[in-house]
């Protein structure tokens, strides 16, 4: 697929407008998405389909895409051609793709990206008191109940530095609920993490999965991919190499690149 | 102590050297003569705060206005910030005063005060500078407060007013301490349209009593002063705001 790398403007690639309702499988769809990173291909002809419930994990080793995947699905990166949708939704730059990212969309980073100067119910109430309109005492409650969710009801008043890195992973993830999405994001969520506090916010992530949220994580815990996983999703260099439910996927993985990679990991 | 002494001690050798010349009388505090020049001095005071306060408000309101299109990810706003910024900062601002307080009136057909013309003049000089340390100091908040404030569905305007300048002001509030020290020491050059600072009074005070040395050493001990006092402020003011921090 040729790019004008130039056009860096992704409503004059796509060419249709974000009030056409695309034809899509998936209630997230990726049809055919690249993005390059000057000459860097990150993304190479990715397609993919979530529906409303499911989990997806996404492994493979860093600099395959995995990150720039999800990214590319709330726009914090902008991909140069292909399709992303969500809910029949064109994903660009328009004010309806804003809304339904804000209707549908949270999201878990790597390095937590809580708001340092905000106390923890301050991070938490932000977007619901800003971007939803709620008043202060509904986002108050709605703060209560999924810090209570998270296990960290007590650290409401506390400010980000004085929690442990776990607990901050925590409030990053009661953040995005609180925006009350139906899908949540997870960029390596536990890959800035000390090894004890893993398990925490792994716990915690799992419980949310069993909840039924639609999820997708990029994550190298294979334990916990096994658990909670629909699919997985095996990338390198920028493709989708291999996606399987989880049993296939790491008993009989097809790829040798993939066999590799699992040995490799595995071996951990 | 001794170190203070030892600095101070070749300024007494000195004045002291050249007793037959004095006239300390001018601005003697325990008579009459003195108390009332020296009242005619201290009250330039007023203008010189004045004009620096406000003059430092509105830089840095313009100062953000100007920094927030330098920060774009398209060209045509961050040419217009580069224009902005390197053509105020290479006019003099003395200049500026005298362009502005002679000038604008003529092309703009307004009528302008002294006062209002040295406040805008240092406004306009000082936005440049202002809008550059604004640019330093939001760019320096991680690329992760930007994700994180998009990822809560933040508008631009929520997510600059409650995430990133919070935090960005926190971090340039030293170097805008030391821009309100600069602004106070460029209000001096106000008193060459009329403006009746500090400076412009001594100048007036030394016409008619023709004593240059006492009257300047006098003006050099206001903005002494009043400079020390502007930085201790301000270091006391960034003391608690990162004891606020360490919570």
């Amino acid at each position: 697929m040729s790019v004008d790398r130039q056009k860096s403007s992704p409503t004059s690639q796509t060419g249709t407008s974000s009030s056409d309702k695309v034809d899509a499988a998936g209630f997230i769809s990726l049809r055919h998405v690249d993005k390059l990173f000057g000459d860097f291909q990150a993304l190479a002809d990715v397609s993919l389909d979530i529906e409303i419930g499911q989990k997806i994990i996404i492994c493979g080793p860093s600099g395959s895409g995995k990150s720039t995947l999800i990214r590319c699905v709330n726009r914090l990166e902008t991909h140069d051609a292909g399709n992303i949708s969500i809910d029949g939704v064109e994903i660009d730059d328009s004010a309806a793709a804003r809304q339904v990212l804000r209707n549908n969309v949270g999201m878990v980073f790597q390095q937590f990206n809580l708001f340092p100067h905000l106390s923890i119910l301050d991070n938490l109430t932000l977007g619901p008191i800003r971007a939803r309109g709620m008043t202060r005492s509904e986002a108050r409650e709605l703060a209560e109940y999924y810090l209570n969710r998270v296990k960290i009801p007590e650290q409401i008043d506390k400010y980000p530095s004085q929690l442990s890195g776990g607990q901050q992973q925590r409030v990053a993830i009661a953040r995005a609920l609180c925006m009350q999405p139906k899908i949540m994001l997870f960029d390596e969520p536990t890959s800035a993490l000390d090894p004890e506090m893993i398990a925490e916010v792994l716990e915690v992530i799992e419980e949310l999965a069993s909840s039924g949220m639609t999820m997708i994580c990029v994550t190298h815990e294979m334990g916990f991919a096994s658990h909670v996983a629909d699919q997985m999703v095996f990338m390198d260099h920028g493709r989708i190499v291999e996606q399987a439910p989880p049993k296939q996927f790491f008993s009989n993985p097809q790829s040798e690149r993939c066999q590799t990679f699992l040995r490799q990991i595995l071996r951990n | 102590m001794s170190r203070g002494f030892w600095m101070f001690a070749p300024l007494v050798l000195f004045l002291g050297g050249c007793s037959g010349n004095w006239g300390w009388y001018v601005v003697n505090p325990t008579t009459p003569i003195g108390q009332r020049n020296l009242k005619f001095l201290i009250d330039g005071l007023y203008y010189t705060l004045a004009l620096s306060v406000t003059a430092i408000l509105i830089s840095i309101i313009v100062g953000l206005i100007v920094a927030l299109p330098g920060l774009a990810r398209q060209r045509p706003p961050r040419v217009i910030n580069r224009v902005y910024v390197e053509l105020v900062r290479a006019v003099p601002i003395l200049v500026l005063i005298l362009w502005v307080y002679y000038g604008l009136p003529q092309v703009a057909d307004i009528s302008i005060s002294v006062f209002w013309a040295g406040v805008l003049a240092l406004a306009i000089s000082d936005s440049a500078f202002q809008a550059e340390i604004f640019r330093a100091g939001i760019q320096s908040i991680d690329r992760g407060q930007h994700e994180a404030a998009h990822s809560i569905s933040l508008s631009y305007v929520d997510k600059m007013r409650f995430v990133i300048l919070p935090q960005a002001i926190k971090r340039i509030l030293p170097a805008l301490g030391n821009q309100l020290v600069y602004m106070l020491k460029m209000s001096s050059l106000v008193s060459v349209i009329g403006m009746e600072e500090l400076t412009r009074r001594a100048n007036e005070l030394v016409v008619t009593e023709y004593r240059p040395l006492e009257i300047y050493t006098v003006l050099v001990l206001e903005y002494l002063v009043v400079i020390l006092l502007v930085s201790g402020a301000v270091r006391w003011f960034e003391n608690r705001l990162a004891a606020g921090d360490s919570r």
